[in-house]
């Protein structure tokens, strides 16, 4: 008897042991466990652990893998994806049918449910963007509303064949879609459970989720328990135990708790501690598909002349902005979008001091004489300002002209920027939404509603929709080069900076299944300790 | 004295209701909304999500509705995070700050008291200038500062104690250490100069005069004369002071991760989350309110020449 307890007990020691729980400092608090209004990075990781969509990304390459669909074939043209599902199940036993991802794409297209990031559906589904942005017409009757409203959501491109082959209509041959299908608002929801409870099926008591792990405990601002979930497909691959997501806004304290090893992953590493922070073994460091850049606002003068934009953009050295002022291997850049794979960006409008100071002139502003006041805005931060400084100083003394910056907070930021577009020239950045160049490409068409500086090419307009219906392949990749170079290089809407870059701090040694990667996603499902 | 505090609770309902109307449209002049992002969603989205929230009604009619809510405790849907109400966030929020600002204070009150008495009774001797030395420190470091500064000491250096957390973590109650003491400081201080100050005042009345040619011993002398009349300033300091501090430190809960009310309530003004600000807003004038007047009755039983008639 003492001896089986003596066995027992020590099997119990060494689980507590390998036990392989992990603890994630996740920046900001999430602001939703319903994929349909999860919408930034932190969300995205907690999603990574409780949801699983048809595809996950390949921790290496990003590239679709096998999900919750075993194996999909897409038709001739390209515009038809069938995916045969695997047999899953929900946390609570419920099975994940063809069904339920129709009703879910469904729901979070319904305009009803005002989800933020509904619209990467109607970018490739079929008759997903009509039903996203349907409205009543006041002019007909309730009866007549309802009815053109369940038209819209019956003309939705999705259908199940039957409970385990979901068929997918896209908008044509969307050469990216397939990658995208990996993001949660692809993913299944328990409809079965938001019937029974409604709103209330995101408290932590009603949850049930499809993916590797299982939400245990939720204390808002302390930190999100995920633990393994016994049901998922996949469960005897999955190796880590737990998964801890600790909501920190402070780098400092986040890059302290990492050096005292009370978390195994930091998010964010502190600017001002980088120097430091590279000597590290366990600072991971990999280009990210993020774009730094200033917008010129063509409809204010001087900058609707092109010669003044090239000016003031050759004026400045991208290449001293990444080595004195980023300093984390951003890689500067004349273009906006980032390499991809099969996608050579333009070369841009490369720093000319000399040509620069001609363009200028040409324009009517020799050295700089007579040239309008100019005010920069950015939004609050050291580096923006940093940067915004040395850009200052550059065309002070390249050109002769004397601007003003303006920092501004960031709401009040977006609203200079993207409502009133009272500006003149400011900063932006953005981030692919899919591993694609139109992800960049389609803000600047004349009614994009991020085109903040009003880019009006007619030209340029028609590239990006002969881009859209184009099969994947070097003739379309070619179509959006010459776009791209209609917008960096002649037109100079825009003057790019650099890539980011993606800076982590965990430490290789010790876990398995962490990669580098250009989306900086890495699914817990792989990750393991050694 | 009923009277008195009848009267007083019934004016707490105009300047609630003078606060309350103020906040509701203030906050809607701040430029950007809770829905811009950089993102922007398509117009009809944005319009159905403003639907959602009633924002797509006049700011009268919303403001009416609002009122008609809070009327009923009911301080509505957060904007920002979205499967919480405000009223679930305060009351997660609130009982953490409130436990934290309550240890700060009484600390502070119990070394800032001490201190003064002995720098007052050793005025220019060196213990006074030890203390005063260190109040100067209190006043002048920001908690920014501090908290790092033990932070690096206590949890990276001698690993005594965890860097951050909160006391329902494994760390249990040791969390509490070094937040307490960052948020204490600069109270501690402040109470420290003020009682320095006012027990050397009280020292040369005449009365404590009195009080020792009667022969009384000197301990009886300060505690009951002596302190009794010296501390009427700080309590009248403790009232906006303990309103202030168990509203939560935006510094000290994001150095230390306390799960606490302040950090909240920054976030939600630059979140523009209406309904979390006014939510924040109403319960912190709240408790400023109700401190003050708590302040008006216990200064009533300390100080004689006051009478609420």
């Amino acid at each position: 008897m003492k001896k089986i307890f003596f066995i027992l007990f020590a099997l119990i020691a060494v689980m507590g042991i390998s036990a392989q729980d992990f603890v994630i400092g996740n920046g900001d608090e999430i602001q939703s466990l319903d994929p349909a209004h999860m919408q930034g990075v932190p969300e995205q990781k907690v999603f990574l652990a409780l949801g699983e969509g048809l595809v996950v990304n390949d921790p290496k390459t990003c590239h679709a893998v096998p999900g919750i669909a075993e194996s999909w074939k897409a038709s001739a043209d390209g515009s038809v994806y069938t995916f045969k599902l695997r047999k899953s199940t929900w946390s609570d036993g419920v099975p994940v049918t063809a069904q339920t991802f129709v009703d879910s794409w469904l729901r979070n297209l319904d305009p009803d449910t005002a989800s933020e990031y509904a619209y990467l559906i109607g970018i490739v589904v079929k008759g997903a963007n009509d039903y996203n942005t349907w409205a009543p017409d006041k002019a007909k009757s309730d009866a007549d509303n309802a009815a053109a409203k369940a038209a819209a959501k019956a003309a939705v491109g999705v259908k199940a064949l039957d409970d385990y082959t979901f068929q997918v209509t896209m908008v044509g041959p969307v050469a990216f879609a397939l990658d995208m299908f990996a993001h949660q608002i692809f993913a299944p929801q328990p409809l079965h459970v938001i019937a029974k409870v409604g709103d209330q099926w995101t408290k932590p008591e009603n949850y049930v989720s499809n993916g590797a792990f299982v939400l245990k405990e939720y204390k808002q601002q302390q930190y999100l328990l995920a633990v393994k979930n016994p049901k998922y497909w996949d469960a005897k691959n999955v190796k880590l135990a737990s998964v801890k997501f600790l909501p920190i806004n402070d780098v400092k304290t986040e890059y302290n708790m990492l050096k005292n090893k009370e978390l195994d992953w930091a998010t964010t590493v502190p600017n001002d501690l980088l120097d430091e922070v590279k000597l590290r073994s366990d600072y991971q460091v990999a280009p990210a598909t993020i774009s730094y850049y200033y917008i010129f606002n063509m409809t204010k003068k001087p900058f609707d002349d092109v010669r003044v934009r090239k000016a003031l953009a050759m004026a400045i050295d991208k290449k001293a902005i990444v080595d004195k002022i980023t300093k984390g291997g951003q890689l500067a850049t004349n273009a906006l979008v980032p390499p991809m794979e099969g996608y050579t960006p333009p070369k841009g409008n490369a720093y000319n001091p000399e040509q620069a100071k001609k363009l200028l002139a040409d324009a009517g502003f020799p050295g700089g004489k007579g040239f309008p006041a100019v005010t920069v805005i950015y939004n609050t931060n050291e580096n923006h300002k940093k940067i915004a400084e040395f850009v200052q100083e550059q065309w002070k003394t390249v050109l002769g002209i004397d601007v003003q910056l303006q920092n501004l907070e960031w709401k009040t930021f977006l609203d200079t920027r993207s409502g009133t577009h009272d500006f003149q020239i400011t900063r932006a950045g953005w981030q692919a939404d899919y591993l694609d160049p139109d992800s960049y490409l389609n803000m600047f068409v004349k009614d994009g509603g991020n085109n903040d500086g009003k880019y009006d090419n007619p030209k340029y307009d028609a590239l990006i929709k002969q881009e859209a219906s184009m099969m994947g392949g070097a003739a379309r990749n070619k179509v959006m080069q010459q776009a791209e170079t209609l917008l960096v290089e002649t037109d100079q809407h825009i003057i790019p900076f650099y890539y980011y870059v993606s800076q982590n701090l965990i430490d290789l040694k010790k876990w398995n299944g962490w990669y580098n990667n250009t989306l900086d996603t890495h699914p817990w499902k792989f990750i393991s300790k050694k | 004295m009923t009277k008195f505090i009848i009267r007083r609770l019934l004016s707490l309902i105009p300047t609630m209701f003078v606060i309350v109307t103020l906040s509701f449209f203030l906050i809607r002049f701040a430029p950007g909304g809770p829905f811009s992002a950089e993102k922007k969603v398509p117009a009809q989205v944005l319009q159905n999500l403003m639907k959602k929230y009633h924002m797509d009604e006049s700011l009268g009619r919303q403001y009416l509705r609002y009122f008609g809510e809070i009327l009923r405790g009911d301080l509505g849907p957060s904007f920002r995070y979205k499967d919480m109400t405000v009223n679930a966030l305060i009351k997660q929020s609130m009982p953490n700050s409130m436990l934290l600002g309550t240890l700060s204070l009484a600390l502070a009150v119990a070394l800032g008291i001490a201190v003064g008495i002995v720098s007052a009774l050793k005025q220019n001797k060196w213990q006074d200038y030890t203390a005063m030395s260190l109040a100067v420190v209190g006043i002048s470091v920001p908690l920014f500062v501090i908290g790092p500064l033990l932070q690096l000491v206590f949890a990276m250096q001698l690993k005594w104690l965890p860097t951050s957390g909160w006391i329902t973590d494994r760390a249990g109650l040791k969390t509490l250490i070094m937040p307490v003491i960052t948020l204490s400081f600069p109270y501690f201080a402040y109470i420290a100069r003020m009682s320095r100050a006012s027990i050397l005042e009280v020292l040369r009345s005449d009365y404590v005069r009195t009080a020792r040619a009667k022969g009384l011993k000197e301990s009886t002398v300060i505690g009951k004369h002596v302190l009794k009349g010296a501390l009427l300033p700080i309590v009248s300091y403790l009232g906006p002071a303990f309103s202030g501090i168990i509203t939560g430190s935006i510094v000290v809960e994001t150095i230390f991760l306390v799960p606490g009310v302040g950090k909240i309530f920054v976030q939600s003004a630059l979140n523009r989350d209406y309904t979390l600000i006014m939510g924040e807003v109403i319960v912190y004038s709240l408790i400023l309110i109700v401190m003050n007047f708590v302040v008006d009755i216990v200064y009533g039983f300390l100080d004689p020449r006051i009478a609420y008639k």
